[in-house]
């Protein structure tokens, strides 16, 4: 399990061409608020934090259609199927690998993005956590939605409307944990919810990935 | 459930009970469209606009019946291998969008009287607006496969998973202050709401309960027939 967890990272780490684009848009898509709302600091600041998750949010979900497509067209998965170790287990560490590729570069940039739009500086520590809990949400979640998905045909623009509806909770409570710690009203209830959220996915998702991939080989 | 499995005995079936829901479903909806639009007083504090609550409430109670039943049948294709299973899934998903469709209208031509506004993002109406793109998204998942059977199973799964959305929905109203009224039909201590407004509400209800059972029934003739003859081609070809 651990050779294949440093397998798939030093795959996905090679294909850097697959994730840079995915970064430079999460940059460019937050660039676009500020020249169409106007760049007047105030407003910016109070919407600061819902252009940040929105943002990450159509950023993860660019990089879902890569997450299994290469392995299904070259015939891994099924290998992988018929392997002596669990499905979910593999699938689990799949996502792993595309959270510290994407989840993990999304947040360690969402700073940056933050002081762009002039985000409240007592928020990024809220950013920063919300982030944290939410985003490994996004890498489960979609990857149910890239998994499902594998052999329709237009998958790449499918996958985006059918995970989008099952995040909206992320984007929510990511969101009014950043806004809490803006306002000063504390962003620990929301941070809470975030982490029940990961706290069910976590186990769950993979489950129902291994179901769906099985699907997938089975014809 | 077996029993039913074989499609030629369900298609003998289903057109047995086809005209009873059919005519149960012009039954009720006339009567009850009676009640709701003369039979009844109009409400001390909305007016006549109360009315609209006889379409909106019922065809809310079905948008989350019709994803349930969606979910149970998913459910039973998957563990059983059930295959009228799949076919009911697919063949539900449609009416359950445009009853979700429905409510979402008619809720938005109540709320402008009522609340000054067509619109508003209360934890209700925004998860409800969720589960008419839960049925979207599987329509759209099923039909992007060549192979139907394949489809069928990869939207069984979305809408197992899409099934979280419905106690979201259903208890919105007590986890959140929203603008949408708590439940006043389905609760402890019983309705409160009066028998003159709940017969046409109950009425409407049953209505079109067998209007979708109608509707089902129809759509799976179809899917069968249509598979029938997806078959025939492939052996001719």
């Amino acid at each position: 399990m651990g050779a294949f967890f440093r397998h798939e990272l030093r795959l996905a780490l090679r294909q850097a061409s697959d994730l840079i684009p995915v970064l430079i848009f999460f940059v460019l898509a937050a660039t676009l608020f500020p020249l169409g709302v106007g760049p007047e600091p105030v407003l910016l600041g109070r919407i600061a934090s819902g252009i940040v998750w929105v943002t990450a949010l159509l950023a993860a979900m660019l990089s879902l259609d890569r997450m299994f497509e290469a392995d299904y067209a070259d015939g891994t998965l099924e290998l992988l199927a018929l392997s002596p170790q669990p499905l979910a287990m593999l699938a689990a560490t799949k996502i792993a690998v595309h959270w510290l590729t994407t989840g993990l570069p999304l947040l360690l940039l969402s700073p940056l993005l933050g002081v762009m739009l002039n985000l409240p500086g007592e928020a990024y520590g809220a950013l920063l956590l919300s982030m944290l809990l939410g985003t490994p949400c996004l890498s489960l979640i979609g990857a149910i939605g890239a998994a499902v998905t594998l052999g329709a045909r237009r998958g790449g623009a499918l996958v985006p409307l059918l995970v989008l509806p099952l995040v909206l909770p992320v984007l929510i409570f990511g969101v009014s944990a950043v806004e809490g710690a803006a306002t000063g009203l504390g962003a620990g209830p929301a941070l809470l919810i975030l982490g029940a959220l990961l706290a069910v996915t976590l186990p769950l998702a993979p489950l129902v990935v291994a179901g769906a991939l099985r699907l997938g080989v089975s014809d | 459930m077996h029993r039913f499995a074989n499609p030629a005995r369900f298609q003998r079936i289903a057109r047995r009970i086809l005209p009873f829901f059919a005519g149960a479903t012009v039954l009720f909806i006339g009567f009850g469209l009676y009640y709701a639009l003369l039979g009844s007083p109009a409400d001390y504090q909305q007016g006549e606009t109360v009315r609209i609550m006889y379409v909106h409430v019922p065809a809310a109670w079905m948008s989350l019946f019709v994803y349930a039943s969606m979910a149970l049948s998913s459910a039973v294709a998957l563990i059983w291998r059930h295959p009228l299973a799949d076919l009911a899934t697919r063949a539900a998903a449609l009416p359950g969008a445009a009853f979700t469709a429905l409510c979402l209208a008619t809720g938005s031509l109540w709320g402008q009287p009522m609340w000054g506004t067509w619109w508003v993002w209360d934890a209700r109406l925004t998860s409800v607006l969720v589960l008419l793109f839960l049925y979207l998204g599987y329509i759209a998942l099923v039909d992007a496969f060549d192979d139907p059977e394949r489809g069928a199973k990869a939207g069984s799964i979305l809408a197992l998973v899409g099934a979280v959305n419905l106690p979201i929905i259903k208890f919105s109203v007590d986890w959140w202050n929203t603008l949408h009224q708590p439940a006043s039909v389905l609760k402890l201590g019983g309705p409160s709401i009066d028998g003159t407004m709940l017969r046409p509400l109950l009425l409407m209800a049953l209505g079109f309960t067998c209007f979708f059972v109608t509707l089902l029934l129809l759509r799976l003739e179809t899917a069968l027939l249509d598979r029938k003859i997806r078959a025939v081609e492939e052996r001719v070809s």
